[in-house]
C-alpha cells in the first residue's frame, strides 16, 4: 500500500497564542480527535519544535568531505513553516487527500501531501 | 508490389487502403482501446506501448486476413497479450511492472463492464483531470491520452512550444504513477469539485474538433463528435449537474451548424450568410429542450448561458430575425460570471451587432497589450469593427496581426480575403 507524508505547514504560535490556554487546548483536542479517527492509516508522524530551533547544514564543494557550513534557522525563511508531519498508509492519492483534509493543520494552515518512495521492491 | 488482404466485407485491400483504414480505426477506436488497456494495466506508458505493439501486428495480420469484424476488440486483446508478454519479462526486475502484471492477470479486473466501469474513458477522464494536476496538464494529458492527439497538434492548440507540452504530459504521467492518482469515477459527494476540470477538458476537446487548430476547419470533426459523446456520458452519469446538461446543449447547438460553415469550395461561410436549411434542426431542438429544462432549475452556469446563446442563434429563422439584443445581454451575464478575455471578445462582437462597431471596439480597448493578442479571432474581431467604421488602413493592420497568430488554413484564407478587400477599399477611398 502506498505511503504518503502529510507535511503540516502553518504560522507558528506566538507566545500569546501559547498563553491562551483555551485556544491551545482546542487545537490539541482537534489533533487528538484526528489521531483517533485516522488510527487505521497513520503509520507514524512527529510534531516539530519551532523553526527558531532549526539548524541548516550544507557540505560545500558538492562532494562528501567538504567544509560543513552550519546556519542558524530553517532551509527557507517563510511565513508558514513545517510544523510536523504524519505518515499515512492509503490505497491512493484520493484517500490520502481525504485524510489530509481532516488534519487540523489543513484549516489552521496548509498540508502538503507527498508520496513516499517505496524501496522495498527495488533490486 | 504490395501484398494484398481481404477486408471483412470480402474485398481485397491495397496497401494504401489498408493503412487508411487502420488509421481510421485507430482514430475512432484508439481512445477506447487505450482507456481499457490503462484500466487493465494501471499504467499509461505500458498501455501506450502495448497499443503501439498491437498496431504493428495489425498492419501485418489485417493485410493477410482482412480487417476483423470488431477491430477495437481485436486490438484490445492483442495489446493486452503484448502487455502481458512484456510485463512477464520485466516483472522480476521492476516493482511497477510487477504491480501492472498483477493487475493484468487478475481475472476480476478483466472485461469488467458492470456498473461504475461502464465507461473506461470517463474514468480515465477523471484521472487526467484530477485536481492534483495543474489545469494546463489536465487538458494536455486528456487530449493526448483520451483523444489521441499528437504533442505537435496539442502545442498548436495551446500556442506553446512542443517541448513544453511534452514536459507537461510526461510530468503529469509521472505524478499519476508516483502519487497513485486512482483510475476511478469519484463518489457522488466528490463530484461538484471534481467535475469542473472535466467539463473544461471536454469542452476543449469539442472546440479543438469544431475549430481545428491546424489544417482545414473541419479536419478534426471527429473530436467534435467525441466531445459531444463525452458530454452525453457526463449527463447520463450526473443528470442533476446543470452544467453537464449545459455543456451537452452547447456542443449540440454549436455542432448543428457544422454543415453550413463551409461552401462548396471549402471556404468559410459566416453565421449571417449560412444556408440555414443545412443546419441540423433535430440537434438544435434537442439542445433547446435541454437548455429550457436546465435553466428552470435556476442555477445558470457558464455552459448553460453559452448554450442559451447558441440556441437563440440556432432557432432564429434568419440572421435578421435573431434576438441579438438578448444575445448581447447574455454575454454580459456570462462575462460577470466568467470574466475571461475570450468572453470579452465574444461579447464585443455581440454588442457591436446591436450598438454598432464603435461600441465593440471600445470593449476591446482594455485587452490591448494582453496575451489575448496571440489569438487570431481577437484581431479579426478588431479588424471587422475597423472595417465597418471605414478605417481601412487600421483594419488592414489588424488582419495582418491576425495572420501572424496561429490559425488553421481555412481561417487563414478568410483573413487573407478580408485583407485584400480592405486594401482595395483603402485604395479607392484614401
Amino acid at each position: 500500500m502506498p505511503r504518503y507524508a502529510a507535511l503540516i505547514y502553518g504560522t507558528e504560535p506566538t507566545p500569546e497564542d501559547m498563553s491562551d490556554s483555551g485556544k491551545w487546548d482546542k487545537i490539541m483536542q482537534e489533533y487528538f480527535n484526528f489521531g483517533e479517527a485516522a488510527a487505521g492509516v497513520i503509520g507514524g508522524g512527529e510534531a516539530l519544535q519551532p523553526v527558531s530551533t532549526a539548524t541548516t547544514i550544507q557540505v560545500m564543494g558538492g562532494a562528501k568531505g567538504g567544509d560543513v557550513v552550519t546556519t542558524d534557522g530553517p532551509f527557507a525563511e517563510t511565513k508558514e513553516t513545517l510544523g510536523g508531519f504524519y505518515l499515512l498508509d492509503c490505497k491512493d492519492l484520493d484517500e490520502a487527500i481525504s485524510w489530509a483534509a481532516q488534519i487540523p493543520g489543513a484549516w489552521h494552515g496548509k498540508v502538503e501531501v507527498r508520496p513516499v518512495i517505496d524501496f522495498s521492491g527495488a533490486s | 508490389m504490395a501484398r494484398q488482404g481481404r477486408s471483412a466485407s470480402g474485398h481485397r485491400l491495397q496497401r494504401g487502403e489498408l493503412i487508411d483504414s487502420l488509421d481510421e480505426i485507430i482514430r475512432i477506436e484508439g481512445g477506447q482501446v487505450l482507456a481499457t488497456l490503462i484500466r487493465l494495466t494501471g499504467d499509461m506508458d505500458i498501455a501506450e506501448d502495448a497499443l503501439h505493439d498491437a498496431v504493428v501486428v495489425a498492419a501485418d495480420v489485417w493485410r493477410r486476413d482482412g480487417t476483423p469484424d470488431k477491430p477495437g476488440a481485436w486490438l484490445t486483446t492483442v495489446a493486452r497479450n503484448k502487455a502481458l508478454d512484456r510485463l512477464r519479462r520485466e516483472a522480476k526486475r521492476q516493482p511497477k511492472e510487477a504491480e501492472a502484471f498483477r493487475l493484468l492477470t487478475e481475472p476480476a479486473d478483466v472485461g469488467d463492464t458492470s456498473g461504475d466501469n461502464r465507461d473506461d474513458r470517463l474514468r480515465l477522464m477523471f484521472t487526467c483531470c484530477h485536481p492534483a494536476l495543474s489545469p494546463e496538464s489536465q487538458v494536455a494529458l486528456s487530449l493526448r491520452i483520451i483523444c489521441g492527439l499528437s504533442t505537435v497538434d496539442i502545442a498548436r492548440v495551446f500556442v506553446v512550444p512542443e517541448a513544453t507540452i511534452g514536459q507537461r504530459i510526461s510530468r503529469a504521467k509521472a505524478k499519476i504513477a508516483k502519487a497513485h492518482i486512482p483510475y476511478r469515477v469519484p463518489e457522488p459527494h466528490e463530484l461538484p469539485d471534481r467535475l469542473r476540470p472535466v467539463l473544461a477538458t471536454v469542452y476543449a476537446v469539442f472546440t479543438a474538433g469544431h475549430h481545428a487548430p491546424v489544417g482545414e476547419l473541419d479536419a478534426r470533426v471527429d473530436l467534435a463528435d467525441e466531445g459531444i459523446r463525452l458530454s452525453r456520458v457526463l449527463v447520463e452519469l450526473m443528470p442533476d449537474e446543470g452544467e453537464c446538461v449545459g455543456l451537452l446543449a452547447l456542443t449540440l447547438a454549436t455542432n448543428a451548424r457544422r454543415r453550413a460553415r463551409l461552401d462548396s469550395n471549402g471556404e468559410i461561410v459566416l453565421l449571417a450568410d449560412q444556408d440555414r436549411s443545412l443546419w441540423d434542426t433535430a440537434a438544435i431542438a434537442e439542445a433547446s429542450a435541454l437548455v429550457e429544462s436546465v435553466l428552470r432549475r435556476g442555477r445558470p452556469g457558464a455552459y448553460q448561458i453559452q448554450a442559451a446563446i447558441a440556441c437563440l442563434h440556432g432557432s432564429a429563422p434568419s440572421y435578421a430575425d435573431t434576438d441579438l439584443a438578448q444575445i448581447a445581454e447574455l454575454y454580459g451575464l456570462l462575462e460577470r460570471r466568467w470574466p475571461t478575455p475570450i468572453v470579452r471578445v465574444n461579447r464585443a462582437v455581440a454588442v457591436a451587432e446591436v450598438e454598432g462597431p464603435r461600441a465593440g471596439l471600445d470593449l476591446l480597448a482594455e485587452l490591448v497589450g494582453t496575451p489575448i493578442e496571440r489569438w487570431h479571432l481577437y484581431w479579426s474581431a478588431r479588424a471587422d469593427f475597423q472595417r465597418r467604421l471605414g478605417i481601412y488602413n487600421e483594419a488592414a493592420d489588424s488582419y495582418l496581426h491576425a495572420l501572424e497568430c496561429p490559425s488553421n488554413d481555412s481561417d487563414r484564407r478568410l483573413l487573407l480575403r478580408r485583407l485584400s478587400e480592405v486594401r482595395g477599399e483603402g485604395a479607392v477611398r484614401p
